[in-house]
């Protein structure tokens, strides 16, 4: 009972919290702040095509240099949890289920497709919709698929930590070079490598070299949450 | 741009009802692809308002990894409750 009315409370309570958002809101006709900032300097002084890749990568590159940190210390605590011991490998697994013709055909055809579209996505990020983060969920949604398809399939874990270490270590080594280069308040500056010709793929400085990293870096690491979240 | 805006009402009512739908169903497997349907027509949403990067996100991990991810630690603590039987 006293559940009940505590929920209803929270409800009337959410609900008068949210009308009063709701009608302070007023459409502005114009940025303001240091959002008209980013949209006017973004293209002509960095190069990119894309603002908010301009905004995620260079502006705001500490925050992402995080974000990636909290991905990666997410998939190290689903490992440590989750690991599946030598002895239990042992045990001859009962057997399983086959998937059906139609999976395993769709997915032979489709897994090299996905995983174009995952590069495309990331090495396009500087110039439409997307970027390392994206690009990273949809190869590693192809991993998925080749779960689906085959009980028995294994991913190679030595490859797969040796990307991923990789493309974090020289994630921040860009961003240190950026430092050495242009001094401080320059950690991640893309203008390390030439900003090349508005709008072609070899543009906007080191954008497209570090969404690469990224984009490599998050597949890999949410392939083998998939791995050692797939019950074996 | 009056339709959009018609889509879009519809979209979060939509959203709102597979969200009351996946607290309410009883089996887990349905309220798990309820959220995955939450998370959908979210993405659609995002794009309808013009922010493509945010909808690619939502589409790739909210709708597409986290459902799997939630599918698959259902089949694991399914197998630990028959042990234990």
């Amino acid at each position: 009972m006293i559940k009940k009315l505590f929920a209803a409370v929270l409800l009337v309570f959410m609900a008068v919290m949210f009308y009063q958002l709701y009608s302070n809101i007023t459409e502005k006709s114009e940025l303001s702040g240091v959002a008209r900032g980013y949209a006017e300097r973004g293209a002509s002084e960095l190069g990119t095509q894309n603002i908010v890749t301009s905004i995620v990568v260079t502006y705001r590159g500490l925050d992402t240099l995080g974000e990636v940190s909290v991905l990666f210390i997410a998939a190290t605590g689903v490992a440590v949890l989750l690991r599946r011991r030598k002895e239990d490998e042992e045990y001859a697994a009962p057997s399983k289920r086959q998937s059906s013709e139609i999976l395993q055909t769709g997915t032979k055809l489709l897994t090299p497709i996905i995983v174009m579209f995952g590069v495309y996505i990331f090495i396009n990020g500087h110039l439409s919709p997307g970027g390392g983060f994206q690009g990273g969920a949809v190869i590693a949604s192809a991993v998925l698929l080749l779960f689906l398809s085959d009980v028995n399939y294994k991913i190679n874990h030595g490859l797969f930590n040796i990307i991923e270490s990789f493309s974090g270590a020289f994630y921040v080594l860009i961003g240190i070079l950026g430092l050495l280069l242009f001094g401080a308040n320059n950690f991640l500056d893309n203008r390390i490598l030439p900003l090349g010709e508005f709008g072609m793929l070899l543009s906007a400085g080191a954008i497209p070299v570090i969404y690469s990293l990224v984009g490599l870096k998050v597949g890999t690491e949410l392939a083998s949450i998939i791995d050692n979240m797939k019950k074996d | 741009m009056e339709l959009q805006h018609g889509i879009i009402i519809l979209m979060g009512i939509a959203m709102i009802l597979s969200a009351i739908l996946a607290m309410v169903v009883k089996d887990l497997i349905s309220s798990v692809i309820a959220v995955g349907v939450v998370s959908l027509f979210a993405s659609i949403i995002y794009l309808l308002l013009q922010a493509p990067d945010v909808a690619m996100t939502e589409a790739a991990i909210g709708a597409g990894l986290s459902t799997l991810i939630f599918l698959y630690a259902l089949h694991k603590t399914k197998d630990a409750e028959e042990e234990n039987d």
